[in-house]
């Protein structure tokens, strides 16, 4: 029971720091790109990024199903070059849910980067300084409030996934059992006291991150200047 | 350093908040100069700098810096900002934030030269703001950083626009100064935006004044601006403020600038068209000061 019980916290927290690390890595040229493409199918792509925000988790999770399904080509293919099944694993639920999460990670990388004058960007370019260089030493550091918030917002919100988790994950203990689910079951189960604790630390954990993205807000005016 | 000629002649259709207009500019410039792009706003100044710079291209035509082509249209030969080897000074100064000043003089520089960093901040008087935020300094303090900054790429070509435009009439003197001590320091051709006449005509070698996207003038301050509307008279432009009417006489005074009340004698003739608050010039002829509404004279300023 308490080996469970760590097990499903350690999955919970495996899946939120992943997801996280997929996210930054991937997130921050992506919002890049989204800035400061002229591309007119902007609005399109920028509503498909928004659309985990607006869209039940059961239709996303659906979806993924369809698609890690070996019927289908996506699927045929990964488990014909891999020899993975997607379905009902911690694989299959990072993937979704990187996907589910990509909004909270965008956006404030987003806003951010639009809350800069062109004219940094500009500046450091005649100054010699490639577009690789003025993004890590111009820009980053100066949405750094955003990057705080995206990090916070994307990890408190895949600790806090669970209609994605279940369709695509199942509720299988060490695999793909995070503490959401967890809570259910046990309620489901009528043993309140370990939902309790369960709660408990879901509650908490989220109250610190948004705590941090608050304070950090408040001291940092904009561009990170304090 | 760069003594490269500069040659321009370039055509962009620009989209204005009065509609389109053609910016269509060709010239050609003498390396050293010190030249000041004079006009009204929405002329096309800045967008001739951005185009000099790589950050704006334009429609077509070409712009040469000595033997190397920046730009040409037919041979779509576009080098990027970062290859033109220029400094610019841009209107909203564009410090980083998260560096101090000399972090962003530092940054500025193509290899680390300690030694040409601490001339440029004892030049500036940046020393006692070496390690602050630009978050933390004034509007003049800002725009000493960003011109050290500017010049600390050793660049080929200047461009600073507008770089005064937001300081009081004391500070610009001193960093009219101190462009100027740039700009014999460095020697590098240097191409300010400026709307200011003071400033043009301390600073400027060479004037080119832009209207509507072409350019209508160019030539040494003097030239330029003293044209047929200005010919050596005493003129002062104001506002009137008050026509007191007497029998024969009446008397008009007209405020200029701030400060000066100038009282001035007018007979009813001259009183025809004139009213409280019409803009005037009053002017000697024959020694006395006379009066005239100002859509009859045109100044070029």
């Amino acid at each position: 029971m308490d080996i469970q019980f760590i097990n499903t916290l350690l999955i919970t927290f495996k899946l939120a720091f992943c997801t996280t690390v997929i996210l930054v890595i991937t997130g921050l040229p992506f919002a890049y790109w989204l800035t400061y493409t002229r591309t007119k199918m902007k609005p399109l792509i920028e509503a498909l990024v928004s659309m985990p925000m607006v869209l039940p988790p059961s239709v996303i999770g659906y979806y993924m199903l369809m698609v890690y399904s070996p019927r289908n080509w996506f699927g045929a293919w990964i488990s014909g070059i891999f020899d993975v099944r997607l379905a009902f694993t911690f694989e299959g639920v990072l993937i979704a849910s990187v996907i589910f999460s990509l909004p909270f990670m965008v956006q404030p990388l987003h806003n951010g980067l639009c809350s800069l004058p062109a004219s940094l960007r500009e500046a450091s370019w005649t100054l010699g300084k490639s577009k690789t260089t003025t993004f890590f030493r111009v820009l980053l550091p100066n949405i750094k409030p955003s990057i705080i918030t995206a990090v916070a917002l994307t990890f408190a919100h895949t600790i806090g996934e669970f209609g994605v988790v279940l369709m695509v994950g199942g509720n299988m203990p060490g695999e793909t059992r995070v503490a959401s689910i967890a809570i259910y079951d046990e309620v489901q189960s009528l043993n309140f006291d370990t939902a309790n604790q369960y709660a408990f630390i879901l509650f908490i954990i989220s109250l610190a991150l948004l705590t941090t993205i608050y304070s950090v807000n408040k001291t940092n005016g904009p561009w990170g200047i304090r | 350093m760069g003594n490269k000629m500069i040659h321009i002649d370039i055509e962009k259709l620009m989209h204005t908040a009065q509609g389109e207009m053609n910016l269509s500019i060709k010239a050609s410039i003498r390396p050293g100069e010190l030249i000041t792009l004079f006009g009204p706003s929405g002329a096309g100044k800045t967008t001739l700098l951005r185009i000099l710079s790589g950050l704006l291209n334009p429609d077509k035509g070409i712009v040469k810096f000595g033997e190397t082509v920046w730009f040409d249209s037919e041979k779509k030969i576009n080098l990027a900002p970062q290859q033109r080897d220029i400094g610019f000074m841009f209107q909203d100064y564009a410090l980083f934030p998260n560096m101090t000043v000399e972090g962003n003089i530092f940054f500025a520089q193509k290899s680390k030269d300690i030694k040409a960093v601490e001339k440029l901040i004892s030049v500036f008087d940046l020393n006692e703001l070496r390690k602050r935020k630009p978050g933390k300094l004034s509007g003049g303090q800002k725009q000493r950083v960003a011109l050290a900054r500017a010049l600390a790429c050793k660049p080929q070509l200047l461009l600073l626009d507008e770089p005064l435009s937001a300081l009081d009439a004391k500070m610009r003197m001193t960093l009219q100064d101190e462009i100027m001590q740039a700009h014999q320091l460095s020697g590098v051709t240097t191409i300010m935006v400026s709307h200011d006449l003071n400033e043009v005509f301390r600073l400027a070698s060479l004037v080119i004044s832009i209207e509507n996207g072409i350019i209508t003038k160019t030539g040494k301050p003097d030239e330029v601006f003293s044209s047929d509307s200005i010919s050596g008279k005493v003129q002062i432009t104001g506002q009137i403020a008050r026509i007191e009417k007497k029998e024969i006489i009446s008397t008009v005074t007209v405020i200029s600038g701030s400060k000066q009340i100038i009282k001035v004698i007018a007979f009813d003739r001259d009183l025809e068209n004139l009213k409280v608050g019409d803009q005037v010039m009053v002017f000697t002829k024959a020694f006395n000061p006379s009066i005239t509404k100002l859509d009859k004279v045109q100044p070029h300023i």
